[in-house]
C-alpha cells in the first residue's frame, strides 16, 4: 500500500516536469513515431520484392512487429536504468537510496521511470490493428487476456535482463558497455525466429530470451499453433528473468561499497 | 596551423585508447547488426540466386561493408558541439587561436581513424569468418571506396554540425540528435540499399546528401561498377561536401551573433 502511495506521488511529480517542458515533451513523442516508422519503413520496403518471409506474409510481419512495439514501450517506461552508472555509482547517489526505507532497486525504478514512452504502445496497437484489419482474422473472447499477460510477461523479460546487467555496475564501479549490446540483440525479437540459424534461435529462447517479447506470443496471437508451448510460457519466462534480476541485485547491493570513500 | 590540427587528430585517437570496454563492446554491436540484417535478406531472397540486381552474395558484403563503413564516419559531433554550447564553454574556444568547427571536425576524424583501424578491420576479419562475404581483391576499386569513404566522412560530419548548431536556437535539442541519426541510418542506405527503394523514393532521395554517406562507399565496393558511372557517384559526394559548407557557414555566423548577445 505504501508502495503504491509512493509510486503515485512520484507519478505526479514526474508529470509536473515534464509539463513544464512542452515543446521538449512533444520532440521525443515525435522522434520516438520516427523511430518506430523507421523499421517499418524497413519492412514495407522489403516486401516491394518478395512476398514472404521464410513463410510469414507482409501483414503478419508488421503484426509481429507492432506487437514487439507494446511489451518493449511497457519496459522503457518503468525500467530506464540506461545511465545507472553514471548517476548513481560515480554521481555517488546509491548512497543516498540506501539510506531509505524502501527497496532500493523499487526506488530507482521510480526515479528513473518515463511513462510516455507508453506511447509506444498506443502505436503498437495501431500497427497490429492495420495488420488485423487487412488480414482475415477471428477474434476469440481469451484474446485480450492472453496478449495482457504476454505483454507484461515479455517487459519483465526485458526488465530482468536490463536489471541484470545493470547489477554488473555494483560489483565494478569502471564503466561496462554491456546494455547497449542486449539492445541489439533484442532486436533480434521482432522477426520470425524461423529465419535465424538454430543456434541462434536456441538463444533467443533459452540464454537471452527475446523471442518471448515478440515473435512468440505474437506467433500465437496469429493462430499459428507451432509455437504455442513457447507462447504459453511467456509469463513463466518473464517470472524467472525477472526474478533472476532481483536476485542478482540484492546480492549487488550486499557486495557494493560505494565509488567515493 | 597544419601541426596542431594533425595533433587534435592524435590527441583524440589516443584518447580513444583509454576506452577499450567501448572499443570491443562496439564489435559485437556491429557483428550482431550485421547478423540481423544477414539473416533477414536472406529470409528476403529465399533461395533466389538474385533479387533486382544485387545476388545473395553481394547484399551480404554490402551489409557488412556498409556497417563497418559506419564505424569510421559515425561521430558523436553533434552531441558534443550542442553540450558545449549548453554549458558556455563554446565561449572559451572561440577567443582560441584556431577554428572552432575545424577542431571539431578533425576530433571527429581521429575518432574514426581509430575505430577504423581497431574496430572495422578486425571486424571485418569476424565477419568475413561468420558470413559469406565476398570483398574484391585489393586494386584500383579499393582505392576508390577509400576516396569515397572519405567523402562520406565529410558529408556526414558537415550534417552532424548543422544539427549540433542548431542548439543555439532549440533549448534542448536532443531529440532532434536522435532523429537525425535514426534518419541518417534509414536515407543513407545502411538499412536497404537505395536501389531496393520504390522508384518515387529513389528519385527523392536521389536530391538528398545521405546517400553520399553510406550507399556510395558500400556500393562501390560491393557491387563493382564502371569507370563512368563510378565518376558520377563521386562527383555527386563532392557537390554535396561543397553545398553543405553554405548552411554552417550561415549558421555559425548567426550562432556566433546570438552568442555575443546572451554573453553580453
Amino acid at each position: 500500500m505504501f508502495q503504491a502511495e509512493l509510486f503515485l506521488r512520484y507519478l505526479v511529480q514526474y508529470l509536473k516536469v515534464r509539463l513544464e517542458y512542452r515543446s521538449d515533451f512533444l520532440v521525443q513523442l515525435g522522434t520516438d513515431l520516427l523511430f518506430q516508422a523507421v523499421n517499418l519503413i524497413f519492412i514495407l520496403v522489403v516486401f516491394t520484392h518478395t512476398t514472404q518471409l521464410s513463410g510469414w506474409t507482409r501483414e503478419e510481419v508488421i503484426f509481429i512487429y507492432g506487437y514487439f512495439l507494446v511489451p518493449f514501450a511497457v519496459f522503457s517506461a518503468f525500467f530506464n536504468l540506461w545511465d545507472f552508472n553514471e548517476r548513481y555509482i560515480i554521481k555517488g547517489e546509491m548512497d543516498r537510496v540506501l539510506t531509505r526505507p524502501v527497496h532500493s532497486l523499487y526506488q530507482i525504478v521510480m526515479e528513473t521511470m518515463t511513462p510516455e514512452s507508453l506511447v509506444g504502445a498506443v502505436t503498437g496497437l495501431l500497427v497490429m490493428g492495420w495488420a488485423v484489419w487487412q488480414m482475415e482474422w477471428t477474434f476469440h473472447w481469451m484474446d485480450p487476456l492472453l496478449f495482457f499477460l504476454f505483454v507484461i510477461g515479455g517487459a519483465a523479460i526485458y526488465g530482468g535482463i536490463h536489471v541484470l546487467l545493470t547489477s554488473i555496475s555494483l560489483f565494478s564501479d569502471s564503466k561496462t558497455d554491456i546494455q547497449p549490446i542486449m539492445y541489439n540483440v533484442g532486436n533480434y525479437g521482432r522477426y520470425p525466429v524461423n529465419i535465424y540459424h538454430s543456434i541462434i534461435q536456441w538463444v533467443l529462447t533459452w540464454l537471452l530470451p527475446f523471442a518471448f517479447v515478440g515473435f512468440y506470443p505474437a506467433s500465437f496471437l496469429l493462430r499459428d499453433d507451432r509455437w504455442l508451448t513457447f507462447a504459453l510460457l511467456t509469463p513463466v519466462m518473464g517470472l524467472i528473468y525477472l526474478g533472476l534480476g532481483i536476485v542478482v541485485w540484492n546480492w549487488g547491493i550486499r557486495h557494493y561499497r560505494g565509488a567515493g570513500n | 596551423m597544419l601541426n596542431t590540427y594533425r595533433e587534435l587528430v592524435r590527441i583524440r585517437f589516443l584518447m580513444m585508447l583509454a576506452y577499450r570496454v567501448n572499443y570491443y563492446s562496439g564489435i559485437v554491436i556491429y557483428s550482431l547488426n550485421i547478423g540481423v540484417y544477414y539473416f533477414l535478406w536472406m529470409a528476403i531472397y529465399g533461395g533466389n540466386e538474385s533479387l533486382n540486381g544485387t545476388t545473395a552474395v553481394q547484399i551480404t558484403t554490402y551489409v557488412a561493408v556498409a556497417w563497418m563503413s559506419r564505424a569510421f564516419y559515425f561521430n558523436n559531433l553533434d552531441r558534443e558541439i550542442a553540450q558545449e554550447i549548453r554549458d558556455g564553454t563554446v565561449a572559451v574556444q572561440l577567443i582560441r587561436p584556431y577554428h572552432y568547427l575545424w577542431v571539431k571536425g578533425f576530433q571527429g576524424l581521429g575518432e574514426g581513424l581509430f575505430r577504423l583501424l581497431m574496430f572495422s578491420v578486425p571486424g571485418m576479419v569476424i565477419v568475413s569468418l561468420l558470413f559469406p562475404v565476398q570483398l574484391p581483391t585489393f586494386g584500383a576499386v579499393w582505392g576508390w571506396f577509400a576516396v569515397s569513404l572519405i567523402l562520406g566522412f565529410f558529408i556526414n560530419t558537415q550534417i552532424n554540425i548543422l544539427t549540433g548548431l542548431f542548439a543555439f536556437f532549440i533549448l534542448n535539442n536532443n531529440g532532434l540528435i536522435r532523429a537525425k541519426r535514426v534518419m541518417v541510418d534509414l536515407l543513407s542506405g545502411l538499412v536497404i540499399p537505395l536501389h531496393f527503394f520504390p522508384a518515387w523514393a529513389q528519385q527523392g532521395l536521389s536530391f538528398l546528401p545521405f546517400q553520399g554517406i553510406s550507399y556510395v562507399p558500400s556500393t562501390i565496393l560491393s557491387h563493382g561498377m564502371p569507370m563512368e558511372e563510378l565518376w558520377s557517384f563521386l562527383m555527386v559526394q563532392a557537390i554535396w561536401v561543397l553545398l553543405l559548407w553554405i548552411p554552417i557557414r550561415g549558421l555559425w555566423f548567426h550562432a556566433r551573433r546570438r552568442l555575443v548577445v546572451q554573453g553580453g
